[in-house]
């Protein structure tokens, strides 16, 4: 990995807007929506269905300009990028989406399309650094051989995570990732996440509408509400002391397993 | 929560006992899908079944609701509705049966209202269709009778689907799938599409059903344990087509016996502290493709707690009111599997665990029947 010019935080979003729509038929998907994301850090944006998360996700990652507001990187002002300044952009920035089971063409192999994208940065030296990445994400080399169909879903969520790694991104955007796996899968896909932060250094913002999974992976979490961010702060202040009226409803709402902290003694051992 | 009554002494609202149900495809090897299932729901009772993708928990709903259409057959196994025996082998199903006796909420249901097709349409269709000398105004005033009842706004009944938020679509769907007071409802993953809040109110709904007698018992399906524990008064996890633990809710969250059921647990993350503190070690591999079920205990090639004898089929440690299939349970009696569970995962290997993960997602099920998706 290239060492980064260590000053300042990796993503600064400021004032960022996005509307859709002309008018008085105009929706303010986003709405003045300010946030950071620093070095080796993971950040969490959560929110229900419609408040927005996906739509700043989308602009982070360049696939959709925002209406007003400036987003910088890495000390860069990335608000307004050329071709070429995106592929640039592309390189540090990467995304893992929801659905690990239509991401596949069903008739490549693995290496196939690791391949295909490795072919995208030309710096990329092949064969190695497919192992390398599957290596990160917990699969054995075979892996390469394999085609869709022979894999489980959290097998190809990891697929999807090797891909991104591929480039040595700085930040890896993960919308929903986890959401369409099993319980007993997901965990594995957080904890890959968590080991990337730790061994390579990755910044990560992780967007959910599941509250546990951001509390159990995240350093700092943000609330979105209709298109704002409504609390943000430490995930431990945000989670078990939270002070906004929309964060506290949300949280009374998530189905717990313990009422009470007493029953924990013989459930974590 | 789990303040019922001792279903032990009550009778049981349904019994079934051995059902095995296969997709039979008209090429290929047939899936079993559920193998030898046994559960009763006691009056006024609601249980929990809970399990990952692919565990058979659907079709299990599907056949205990007499909705098992080709491909999918019901093999074996003997069905009683307040004692008396239902023939599940028979196709006909008296047309009387479905909403009256048994009711079937699928999974999706909010999404099948028919755009064009008013809420108080519906409602009169399912009377009618059972009764067809009910007058329309009666059918309409009994719907608006039970909404009422369960504090949803009668204009509901006024108004189209693409009217109604997503929450209220499966209230509605719910209300009119017991509009018949059927004894048992069968809801199929009701909550997954919801967002926290609607979940929450279709739980108060239903328990609030089943308090006003409106159906009396409840088999809920779901992969969500969480929600479970705000609703029902037993679980039974399911894994690989089999049931291999029932319990009383509190029992089995806070000391499931079957150590699948105490991985599954331990790979739930809810917002409470002791997830944060603790790195959640998950399951390695993937459930069996059904196509080619491991011999003996199906969860043998990824448990962290298997012997040598759990090559053979497991035992039923308790009585069926309560008990944990697995040979680990039987020899230690009463105690929790988390412990054992979380000492055995942590001294396995990085090795072992990829190998795990090889050996078993090769035959995986490719595609995922039940699984949450972000609305």
């Amino acid at each position: 990995m290239s060492e980064p010019a260590n000053t300042g935080d990796l993503l600064v979003a400021e004032h960022v807007s996005r509307d859709f729509g002309h008018g008085e038929h105009t929706v303010k998907a986003v709405a003045d929506v300010s946030f950071t994301v620093g070095r080796r850090e993971i950040v969490s944006i959560v929110g229900e269905s419609g408040s927005g998360k996906t739509t700043v996700a989308r602009i982070v990652l360049k696939l959709l300009a925002p209406t007003a507001g400036t987003l910088s990187f890495d000390g860069h002002d990335v608000t307004k990028l050329g071709r070429a300044g995106l592929k640039a952009y592309w390189r540090n920035v990467q995304a893992v989406f929801q659905d690990p089971f239509s991401a596949f063409n069903q008739f490549f192999t693995v290496r196939r399309l690791l391949e295909r994208s490795a072919k995208l940065d030309a710096t990329a030296t092949r064969g190695g650094r497919i192992e390398e990445a599957l290596g990160h994400v917990g699969l054995p080399p075979e892996t390469m051989a394999k085609r869709p169909h022979q894999l489980s879903g959290g097998q190809r969520q990891r697929v999807m995570i090797a891909r991104a790694l591929m480039f040595a991104p700085k930040l890896l955007v993960a919308d929903e990732a986890t959401s369409m796996l099993d319980a007993s899968l997901r965990v594995n896909i957080l904890n890959v996440l968590q080991d990337l932060r730790n061994d390579l250094g990755m910044s990560i913002l992780f967007i959910t509408h599941d509250i546990g999974q951001a509390c159990y992976v995240s350093d700092r979490i943000l609330v979105m509400s209709k298109g704002e961010i409504v609390e943000s702060g430490p995930t431990d202040d945000v989670i078990f002391a939270p002070q906004h009226e929309y964060t506290r409803r949300l949280l009374a709402d998530v189905p717990k397993l313990h009422e009470d902290e007493t029953s924990l003694g013989s459930a974590s051992g | 929560m789990t303040a019922s009554a001792l279903p032990q002494v009550t009778k049981p609202l349904i019994s079934a006992r051995g059902i095995t149900a296969a997709y039979v495809p008209d090429r290929g090897t047939q899936v079993v899908a559920v193998d030898d299932v046994s559960i009763d729901v006691h009056e006024g009772e609601i249980v929990g079944v809970a399990g990952e993708s692919g565990c058979g928990k659907s079709t299990l709903g599907a056949v205990l609701s007499l909705n098992a259409v080709a491909p999918l057959h019901v093999l074996g196994g003997e069905l009683e509705v307040d004692g008396a025996a239902v023939d599940l082998s028979n196709r006909k199903t008296p047309r009387s049966w479905r909403g009256r006796v048994v009711s079937l909420l699928p999974q999706g249901a909010l999404n099948s209202l028919s755009p064009t097709i008013r809420i108080r349409d519906f409602a009169c269709d399912v009377v009618r269709a059972h009764d067809s000398k009910v007058k329309r105004s009666a059918a309409l005033e009994m719907t608006r009778a039970r909404l009422e009842q369960l504090d949803l706004p009668g204009r509901v009944l006024d108004a189209y689907p693409h009217q109604l938020s997503g929450g209220m679509k499966q209230r509605v769907v719910t209300v009119l799938s017991t509009l018949l007071e059927p004894r048992l409802l069968i809801a199929d993953e009701p909550t997954s599409a919801l967002d926290v809040s609607s979940q929450r109110v279709l739980v108060d709904m239903l328990r609030e059903m089943v308090h006003r007698e409106i159906i009396s018992g409840v088999i809920f399906v779901t992969h969500d344990i969480p929600v479970l524990n705000t609703i029902a008064d037993r679980i039974a996890i399911m894994y690989a087509g089999k049931i291999v633990e029932i319990a009383e809710t509190r029992e089995l969250i806070d000391r499931p016996r079957h150590p699948y059921s105490a991985a599954l647990l331990g790979s739930v993350l809810v917002p409470e502290p002791h997830v944060r503190r603790t790195r959640v070690l998950g399951i390695p591999g993937a459930p069996p493709n059904l196509v080619n079920p491991p011999t003996g205990c199906r969860f043998r090639p990824r448990c962290p707690l298997r012997m040598p004898e759990c090559e053979n089929d497991p035992p039923h440690a308790g009585d069926s009111f309560h008990f944990a299939s697995c040979f680990w349970a039987e020899q230690h009696e009463g105690e929790s599997a988390v412990p054992a569970l979380r000492a055995a995962t942590e001294k396995m290997s990085a090795e072992e665990a990829i190998a795990i993960d090889a050996a078993t997602s090769a035959a995986a099920v490719g595609d995922a029947g039940t699984i949450e998706v972000e609305r």
